[in-house]
């Protein structure tokens, strides 16, 4: 199978082009909007509905080595990867050390909702997964925070965050409850529970997936207006270099683990995202010196649309053709 | 009708320190606040909107307190550290209640 093939398929997909509805419409000065009570309606049911399918799938294969494995994999390349963010960034922009950590951050951490999108392109292709890798994307929110406080610090700043503050913001965040809770609900309650809940979270999903990157397109519209002066070229292929690399470290290391081709996929996925819901806001308690624009414009605008448009079905082409 | 002179203090903040400025009152012994939802606006960064927002960073919450004038001082001590480095901007007023142990 060429790479060409289900790359037109996935840009073809709803999901796409409902992303694509967004962000056009609001490069256009369309005033097409989701309300804020529904778009978080929308991120609350994707988060319940992925952890909870994660959670039934670990309950129907069980739990083995190479979980833990990934797990651990997983934390230490989030907690690795603001290191070498920091230096490419230093190497390509002008940026203050403090933003240049708070950058770093972000791509060290993952976005749920490129996970998210990964797995429904896995499921259009009838590709299965281990369903642990959605414990692994819990786990790989918080390292990148710690590793940018650490990068922070070292540079001229007065920033004196409290580390109690910081986990606490990181582990209790609204995001990683719902999705490590319905997950261990998907284990304890298994098949009785999928069959139970399966109208809701399998067939309500894709319909309300193309709602919610509906939403991400007019924020990622709105954030492109608004920090188009931070996308300057260096920045720019700054964020288009981190998820290519980190996929590709990404790849080698779940390879060595042992994933199926699906779970590989989405090891690339997670390592090549960057978070612009989680760590935006724990940053800016842990690094208020920081400016969020800059983050946020490269993470959303650039990276997010080119996982989702290239990246994933790059990931997945390269997971199934050559590590499989 | 008699009324009575107090002070207002209205902090305009970006969500994620919301729970900051709260504490801050709750440490002074500030009985009662009132937070706002703020729907979008303008600042240095350009214009901003709430709608369609996921997680608190770009949000924007309104507090607003009223307490004796010489509580204040006190108050903007633990206050101005907060604002100092977060996105937001804080006002005081005179005000006029008419339920002076209220505040």
């Amino acid at each position: 199978m060429s790479f060409f093939e289900p790359a037109i398929q996935n840009l073809l997909s709803p999901a796409i082009l409902f992303f694509s509805l967004g962000l056009i419409a609001t490069l256009m000065r369309s005033d097409l909007a989701v309300p804020e009570a529904v778009a978080k309606f929308l991120a609350l049911y994707l988060l319940f509905s992925i952890g909870f399918r994660g959670g039934t799938e670990i309950a129907h294969h069980g739990v083995d080595g190479r979980m833990l494995l990934t797990l651990a994999t997983g934390a230490a390349l989030s907690f690795m990867t603001p290191f070498a963010a920091f230096a490419l960034l230093k190497l390509l922009s002008r940026f203050r050390p403090v933003d240049a950590a708070a950058v770093s951050a972000h791509y060290g951490s993952i976005s749920i909702v490129t996970f998210i999108a990964a797995t429904s392109a896995l499921g259009r292709q009838s590709i299965p997964y281990e369903g642990f890798m959605v414990g692994v994307a819990a786990a790989m929110e918080t390292p990148a925070i710690l590793a940018a406080l650490l990068i922070a610090q070292r540079g001229p700043t007065d920033t004196v965050p409290k580390p109690s503050e910081i986990w606490r913001h990181s582990f209790l965040n609204g995001s990683v409850v719902i999705l490590i809770g319905a997950l261990l609900i998907g284990v304890i309650t298994g098949q009785r529970g999928a069959t139970a809940l399966k109208p809701f979270v399998l067939d309500l999903f894709p319909g309300l997936l193309c709602l919610f990157l509906l939403d991400i397109g007019i924020l990622v519209g709105r954030g492109l207006e608004q920090g188009r002066k931070y996308l300057t070229p260096s920045a720019g292929l700054f964020a288009i270099m981190m998820p290519l690399s980190g996929a590709t470290v990404a790849a080698a290391l779940s390879y060595a683990i042992g994933l199926s081709a699906g779970g590989i996929a989405l090891f690339m996925t997670l390592a090549a995202s960057a978070s612009y819901i989680a760590v935006p806001a724990a940053l800016r308690l842990a690094l208020p010196q920081a400016n969020p624009s800059i983050g946020l414009t490269l993470s959303l605008g650039v990276t997010f649309p080119f996982n989702l448009v290239i990246g994933i079905p790059l990931y997945i082409w390269v997971a199934t053709r050559f590590l499989q | 009708m008699q009324t009575f002179l107090k002070k207002r203090i209205e902090v305009i903040i970006e969500a994620p320190a919301l729970k900051k400025v709260v504490q801050a009152f709750d440490s002074r012994k500030i009985i009662g606040h009132t937070i706002f939802p703020v729907l979008a606006g303008s600042g240095h960064e350009g214009r901003w909107d709430a709608a369609g927002l996921i997680g608190d960073t770009g949000r924007m919450v309104s507090v607003m307190c009223v307490l004796d004038p010489a509580e204040l001082d006190a108050v903007m001590i633990d206050i101005q550290p907060i604002i100092q480095n977060q996105i937001g901007i804080v006002l005081i007023s005179d005000v006029q209640v008419i339920r002076r142990e209220h505040f």
